[in-house]
């Protein structure tokens, strides 16, 4: 791994009224990482994204992206430097086909989105792109169906591929894999997978699975607090780690409870 | 050339009936001489519906005051050629960037709240502009109107006739105009993204769209359309008065763009048309109860919805689960 940090999340705190929701996080997200966050329900996950993509403003702490301080930088700057996120629930246009929609973002990305006076995909390069991607993410045979008729599946690929046609060189992703039903899933794992290297990712995720097979390195919130950080294989013998999981456990959390068992055994 | 490049293309062509609907259209002051007036009224809500359907139909804001901006342009074409020269064309120019102007500013005012402070919102704009019309009687005329106005030939040589006819093709003209403009900004990126912040503002800020920007931009637009329709009023009927700000004409506006369909230009203009037509027509037939039988129609519309209201036969058919 390379040693150069892009993004730097340093002494974060975000308080609503009295709760504190993060707690003095430090994090730093090197070139071309594959970094996962991981934490119980409540532990301050999305939180913690939406400080950083700017929906949120902390209270306290500040985030460098490439050396230069974004903290107070409206949400729709940072993604014009570079950070990029997906989200949880699918965010999508759903009066809009996927290539519509793919158009579109590639032509904001391009400098393009204010054109009036122009057609949507006269650029041959945004067309391109488009038809790259709309392959890459197994969308081309759906490309001219409205968004809203899309099988759950090909939401979700959609969903990841409207990030990266705004070219990131971070991207966020937000549960990628949450409800994909088990036939389309390893369509999706395959996408996540397939990532350029050079994109530094920070994946946030319940599934332990795709965790420990993705990432080379993890970070465990708990509280709105680090509580470790470390390697796959450190984190999934830290005995800390399996407290939080395996003693707080809600009744919800059964199944990364198994499959963090599985990830130690790997 | 790839295939998404052949799809969008596809997605934004002329088509036929389009290249029939248009000649028709022009054609109409002749074809039906006779009923140029009410040809002329129709274009000119047409107008003002295309300028509404861009601010709600694709950027997805709510407006009860957008008399406020038809009012501003019917305003000052008139006041333009009462005091500083006839010139129709000059007038419209004149009054389109008043219009806009207005729009700019009240721009800011749509940026924060819900639906329902924007319908307050917008509808209090409009309040405002028709209290100081009615109050700054020694500039408009107060509750009388604009009297007096008087308007010079079009490009120098037609002159409005009283049946209407020059007016007609003055207003089809300046609506088509206003179209071809619009068709382009609605297929560009910027048409997209503006659909994009309509379906999605989450989403649309996470792909770096200036939300902002782009209201203010549509809106500052749009006025300036409406504004433009105003003023084809003011110009045809050589007349303005401060029933051009009143909340029914912003409320049939939305109601008519209702009937024709929102967030599709043709909407607008189908809109008008069925709207003007079941006016005059069910006018004719019983002058008082007129709105009872649109105020039918549109609750049965929006019930069964425009679809199936055009395609009888599905009526007895049983609705998908």
């Amino acid at each position: 791994m390379s040693t150069t940090v892009v993004l730097s999340a340093q002494g974060l705190v975000k308080r609503f009224g009295g709760i504190v929701a993060t707690s003095q996080v430090n994090l730093d997200l090197h070139q071309g990482a594959r970094h996962a966050l991981i934490g119980p329900n409540g532990a301050g996950k999305t939180t913690l994204i939406n400080l950083l993509t700017g929906v949120l403003e902390p209270s306290e702490g500040r985030i460098l992206l490439d050396d230069q301080d974004i903290t107070h930088l409206a949400p729709h700057q940072r993604v014009r430097r570079g950070m990029v996120r997906t989200f949880q629930i699918n965010q999508l246009f759903d009066s809009l086909t996927p290539l519509e929609t793919l158009a579109l973002t590639v032509s904001q990305h391009q400098g393009l989105g204010a054109r009036w006076w122009q057609a949507l995909g006269h650029n041959m390069q945004v067309t391109d792109r488009c038809q790259q991607l709309l392959e890459q993410f197994h969308l081309a045979e759906v490309m001219g169906q409205p968004t809203h008729q899309l099988a759950y599946g090909k939401r979700r690929l959609l969903e990841i591929a409207i990030a990266l046609a705004c070219e990131p060189r971070v991207l966020l992703l937000d549960e990628p894999v949450a409800g994909v039903p088990a036939g389309e899933r390893e369509e999706l794992l395959q996408t996540v997978a397939n990532l350029p290297q050079e994109v530094s990712v920070l994946l946030i995720e319940h599934d332990m699975d795709l965790v420990f097979s993705f990432a080379r390195r993890v970070t465990v919130l708990v509280n709105g607090a680090v509580l470790t950080e470390g390697d796959p294989d450190v984190i999934a013998a830290d005995p800390q780690v399996k407290a939080v999981y395996l003693g707080d456990g809600g009744p919800g959390e059964s199944d990364e409870q198994v499959a963090l068992g599985i990830g130690a055994v790997q | 050339m790839s295939q998404a490049f052949k799809s969008l293309e596809r997605a934004r062509r002329w088509r036929v009936w389009e290249f029939v609907f248009w000649p028709l259209a022009l054609a109409s002051p002749w074809l039906l001489s006779g009923h140029a007036l009410i040809i002329n009224e129709i274009a000119i809500v047409a107008l003002f519906a295309v300028s509404l359907d861009l601010v709600l139909g694709y950027a997805g804001i709510v407006s009860l005051g957008h008399a406020a901006f038809f009012g501003m342009g019917a305003y000052s074409a008139a006041l333009f050629a009462k005091l500083v020269m006839p010139d129709p064309l000059v007038g419209m120019i004149f009054a389109i960037l008043v219009s806009t102007l207005l729009g700019a500013v009240c721009s800011l005012t749509i940026m924060r709240g819900t639906d329902l402070t924007r319908l307050m919102v917008t509808l209090g704009v409009a309040l405002i502009l028709m209290e100081l019309a009615n109050k700054l009687d020694w500039l408009t005329g107060g509750a009388d109107g604009l009297q007096g106005v008087i308007m010079g030939p079009l490009l120098g040589r037609f002159e409005f006739d009283l049946y209407g006819q020059t007016a007609a093709w003055y207003s089809l003209t300046v609506l088509l105009l206003f179209f071809l403009l619009s068709r382009r900004l609605v297929h560009s990126p910027f048409g997209a993204t503006l659909t994009a912040l309509r379906d999605n503002r989450l989403r649309s800020v996470a792909i770096g769209i200036p939300v902002t920007s782009r209201l203010v931009v549509i809106y500052t637009v749009a006025a300036g359309v409406a504004g433009a329709a105003g003023a084809l009023l003011a110009q045809t009927t050589s007349f303005a008065s401060i029933d051009v700000f009143e909340l029914h004409r912003s409320a049939d506006l939305m109601l008519l763009l209702v009937i024709g369909g929102t967030g599709w230009l043709y909407g607008g203009v189908t809109g008008a048309v069925v709207f003007k037509l079941m006016q005059d027509w069910i006018a004719a037939i019983t002058p008082q109860y007129w709105t009872f039988w649109i105020g039918l129609f549109l609750v049965v519309l929006v019930l069964v919805g425009r679809d199936r209201l055009l395609r009888p036969w599905t009526w007895l058919q049983r609705g998908r689960p």
